[in-house]
């Protein structure tokens, strides 16, 4: 044991500037610089931050799977560079995929870490009803763990990581990809642990209702610690900053464009019927020169929220409003896709699919019109991406029918494919070729021709700021600038049609609302737009929905539609979508499996 | 227990059942060896027998024909008569026949006279070690031809010396017999070191190495954890290789079992050491497996001496084989099963093994990572 002599009990865990850099090819990357850090005994603490601020990083040197280059980490006193097993009996760390045997069924995953954890076959027994009785996984304890739902392997994996009782719980994105339902009920067994243990627990998180939940909040940007606060503390750092806007005239997206227009307001976003806007700190921006009064705009003040504290951190700290993105679709004149009356361009009827006896899809109805930005939502494993790779003509539905641009999926894939631009999860980009590379390999794969190519190429360097990255290979390319290239690549054939897998998975608040800046004004030029997202809170951006669950449909219709479906007799419409999708759950009766 | 053996047993015990439901590995540690055994116990042989083989006769005479019956009765060809010599060049070119003996039409003449009656051989040579072999054949018939026609003749045949040779310890000269030992060392280097690399890579690659060492489980235990499944496995792979060979393929085992046990532990332990050090150099399943397949899989089937003579390989090429783990194994399985206990080839094959187990096995726990990095 190292002395950190300390008159009172030594902390969970504390960081004293520690740096870390890894190597990355030829370069050096520095993931935390000079992070100074303590955790108070028994408490919650949330690490929020872009991506690429360092976050598993952190997380990993508090675990002790790394080690810091400078500075000194101790948890309860220990240095983690000396203290070995000792270290490990006192923290409990589940790394971002959970670390399960996905070959292993429930019940041998479970034994398997009591036996590493040493946990004697008495002791075994009653943990093991303890954890089962809060994951509620006693039914599936012969289930393969790779056979479970994506909920129930985050339940799995934290069982496995509770079994010795950790003092101190490390969670790297415990809820990624994960349902509402879900979510809940992890935040549930973290909060009972707290009161029954005295857990520490620190947890990196993308959502910002789960770091609301927290008592200490870290923001991380670019290995730094920015601000380190109760979630209260930050909300004075936005005080007086948020308002709601609403018209019944303007609509909210076009309220949420002029905002976006004036210099004082540094983020907004749709929230429900209305749009929310966060001022400049000290700033009071002049709201008569941006609105008629003929257009009845209503704007009251509301209560700051962490994340107006976030966008306004990062924001102030790189020196920016956050961007307007407006791409110009054609390279010519914009106005190719303005059509009066909207069509069905993509239809969907009794389609089943099945993969050997599991039915992934159980029959989907549903149609997109022209010019719409359609939402597929649901938690991994609804059968989103199966649905969406049938759209696509990569898969084959076992029954049912598709058309997308007026011709059946069939007979005419090819020829719909031609028509449609594609954005992978994953980005599908060729990593070791150049940014140019890449989008002259797609020009060509979409068979342009040499004047037309060369037109598109030009475009696409222009409209998504890419020049600078010309000469660089994609995989070195920053996360928001692999998603620009992916989303220039899809759209080189000016595609009527465009299909996003998953394009913000991973992906922090400020790319994601550039992001959409993007595809809300492809949109307003034509495009239709289908687009599949984890994120509730995203379906706010789409003009319909359909909310999947289990390869069927659990609700569909516009974001309003489906808010107003939650409401009860005792309750009050949902004011999110993501309570909205808890709420119909429970009134469909459907338990978290 | 104590808490570190029950550790190390929850362990293995993950171990087996992650083996029993992964497709790949059961095809790696039970197929691939069924198969190859079955590949090279029936379908590969380096003897040539039934060789095709076109005879022009011009003149058919008693003499002719008594000389053509030797290759007529022989288990080594398979006789084609051809009208002409033009017929006979087009078979061999379309690679019919790999061989021409051709008697002209003056052969009886000649042979009852006193000009010497020669007898033309054409042999394909594209495949050279086939040519060798069949116009040592055809030699041998040409003797076995011109002895049996003195005997008839009562006389001695023309010949200062006889040449009586016999075949030690494989006397059918059965080349299954030599291919099928080699082929356990070869079975074992599939499950000790390309199975052993894959299943580490695969706990990289999927995150479990990750929560693994994140609990009070040491290095030790986890090398260990790998070390003692496949070492049974391997064995496994073991006796059901000797198995076949003894029962099925009828190859003798001359010497004894324990001593191939010992030897084939000491190889298991090498390849063992040499599957674990590249999951370390390795943390992909791709790349751990085309490593294990270019530095132990493809080394112990080409330069072993299981198929592949040693001594006639280019020196540069023979210093290199004393790296091959399976070259000691391969020299020792041969000799155990055909010649016996020869203690001259088994000891110091059975310390090179020994050493290089022990500095694999010594290196990979000295190089496995404590830490993510």
């Amino acid at each position: 044991m190292t002395a950190i002599a300390a008159d009172a009990a030594p902390a969970p865990l504390t960081f004293k500037s520690v740096s870390k850099r890894f190597a990355a090819g030829d370069r050096v990357v520095s993931a935390l610089r000079d992070v100074s850090l303590s955790l108070p005994l028994g408490q919650v603490t949330a690490l929020v931050g872009p991506d690429g601020a360092g976050k598993t990083t952190l997380l990993r040197l508090a675990a002790g799977l790394l080690l810091p280059d400078s500075g000194s980490i101790a948890s309860f006193g220990l240095d983690t560079a000396t203290a070995g097993a000792q270290l490990h009996q006192l923290i409990g760390y589940m790394p971002q995929r959970f670390g399960l045997y996905e070959d292993l069924s429930v019940l041998e995953n479970l034994n398997l870490y009591a036996d590493l954890y040493g946990i004697s076959p008495q002791d075994r027994q009653q943990r093991f009803a303890e954890l089962m009785r809060m994951t509620n996984l006693q039914k599936f304890n012969q289930r393969l763990a790779g056979q479970l739902s994506g909920g129930m392997k985050q339940k799995l994996g934290l069982a496995c990581t509770l079994l010795n009782r950790p003092k101190l719980l490390l969670l790297d994105e415990p809820s990624v990809g994960v349902d509402p339902l879900s979510r809940r009920e992890l935040w549930q067994i973290i909060e009972s642990l707290v009161g029954q243990f005295g857990t520490t627990v620190l947890l990196s998180t993308a959502y910002m209702d789960e770091a609301e939940r927290c008592q200490q909040v870290v923001l991380l940007d670019s290995g730094e610690i920015l601000h380190q606060d109760a979630p209260a503390g930050f909300h004075r750092l936005a005080e007086a900053c948020s308002y709601q806007l609403s018209s019944p005239v303007l609509g909210k997206r076009m309220l949420q464009q002029r905002l976006q227009m004036h210099a004082d307001l540094i983020d907004s976003v749709v929230q429900g019927d209305a749009v929310r806007a966060v001022a400049r700190p000290a700033s009071w921006p002049d709201w008569m020169a941006i609105f008629d009064t003929a257009e009845q705009v209503r704007i009251t003040s509301v209560p700051p929220r962490l994340e107006d504290a976030f966008i306004m951190l990062l924001l102030a700290r790189h020196d920016e409003k956050l961007p307007v993105e407006t791409v110009c679709f054609v390279s010519g004149n914009g106005s190719r896709f303005l059509a009066t009356e909207q069509p069905a361009v993509i239809e969907v009827e009794q389609v089943d699919r099945w993969f050997g006896n599991f039915q992934a899809v159980k029959k989907l109805s549903f149609e997109v019109r022209h010019g719409e930005i359609f939402g597929l939502l649901g938690a991994n494993g609804a059968g989103k991406t199966t649905t969406f790779r049938m759209l696509c003509g990569l898969l084959p539905a076992s029954n049912g029918r598709l058309r997308v641009a007026g011709l059946d999926l069939r007979t005419a894939a090819a020829q719909a494919r031609a028509r449609l631009g594609y954005m992978s999860q994953k980005f599908s980009l060729y990593g070791q070729l150049s940014v140019r590379q890449n989008l002259q390999f797609f020009s060509h794969a979409y068979g342009l021709r040499h004047k037309l190519r060369l037109q598109r190429i030009a475009w696409a360097f222009q409209e998504f700021d890419l020049t600078e990255f010309a000469d660089t290979n994609s995989v070195d390319l920053p996360l928001g600038y692999k998603q620009r290239l992916a989303l220039a690549c899809a759209l080189m054939h000016e595609p009527e049609i465009l299909f996003l897998d998953e394009p913000t998975s991973g992906i922090d608040p400020l790319a994601r609302r550039e992001f959409w800046n993007r595809i809300n004004s492809l949109a307003a030029q034509g495009v239709t737009i289908l687009v599949t997202t984890h994120f509730m809170e995203e379906a706010e951006y789409c003009d319909r929905l359909l909310i999947m669950r289990e390869g069927d449909i659990l609700a569909a219709g516009t974001p309003a539609e489906i808010r107003s479906r939650s409401q009860t007799a005792e309750q009050a419409p949902a004011e999110t979508m993501e309570e909205a999708f808890i709420r119909l759950l429970e009134l469909t009766g459907a338990s978290a499996e | 227990m104590s808490v570190a053996s029950q550790r190390l047993l929850g362990l293995i015990r993950k171990e087996f059942l992650q083996v029993l439901r992964d497709p790949s590995s059961l095809a790696i540690a039970f197929a691939m060896p069924v198969f190859l055994l079955l590949l090279f116990g029936y379908g590969v042989s380096l003897d040539a027998r039934r060789v095709p083989i076109g005879l022009v006769i011009e003149h058919v005479s008693p003499a002719s024909r008594s000389f053509s019956a030797g290759f007529d009765y022989s288990d080594y060809f398979q006789a084609h008569y051809f009208r002409d010599m033009r017929e006979a060049r087009q078979a061999l070119l379309t690679r019919k026949i790999n061989a021409i003996v051709h008697l002209q039409a003056d052969f009886d003449q000649r042979l009852t006279g006193s000009e010497p009656a020669p007898i033309q051989v054409i042999v394909n040579g594209v495949d050279a070690n086939t040519a060798r072999l069949t116009s040592g054949y055809v030699q041998g018939v040409f003797e076995a031809w011109l002895n049996a026609r003195a005997a008839w003749q009562g006389q001695e045949a023309p010949q200062p010396v006889q040449l009586a040779a016999r075949v030690w310890y494989n006397s059918a000269l059965r080349s299954r017999n030599f291919l099928v030992p080699g082929l356990i060392a070869v079975i074992m280097t599939l499950i000790g070191a390309l199975l052993t690399a894959l299943v580490m890579a695969r706990e990289w690659e999927r995150g479990t190495m990750e929560a693994l060492i994140s609990t009070p489980v040491s290095v030790r235990e986890v090398l260990l954890g790998k070390l003692i499944p496949y070492y049974l496995l391997g064995m496994g792979g073991m006796l059901l290789s000797i198995s076949m060979a003894v029962f099925l393929f009828q190859v003798p085992l001359v010497g004894s079992l324990w001593v191939l046990l010992v030897a084939g532990t000491l190889f298991l332990l090498a390849a063992l050491g040499m599957g674990l050090l590249i999951s370390i150099a390795a943390k992909n399943q791709f790349v751990a497996g085309q490593i294990a397949i270019v530095v132990t899989f493809l080394p112990a089937f080409i330069l072993s001496g299981f198929i592949f003579n040693i001594d006639s390989m280019p020196w540069a090429v023979q210093l290199f084989t004393h790296l091959v783990a399976a070259r000691y194994f391969v020299a020792i399985l041969q000799t155990v099963f055909l010649a016996g206990n020869i203690w001259e080839v088994i000891l110091p094959n059975a310390l090179a093994l020994l050493l290089m187990a022990s500095a694999f096995l010594a290196l990979a726990l000295w190089r496995a990572p404590r830490r993510l990095e």
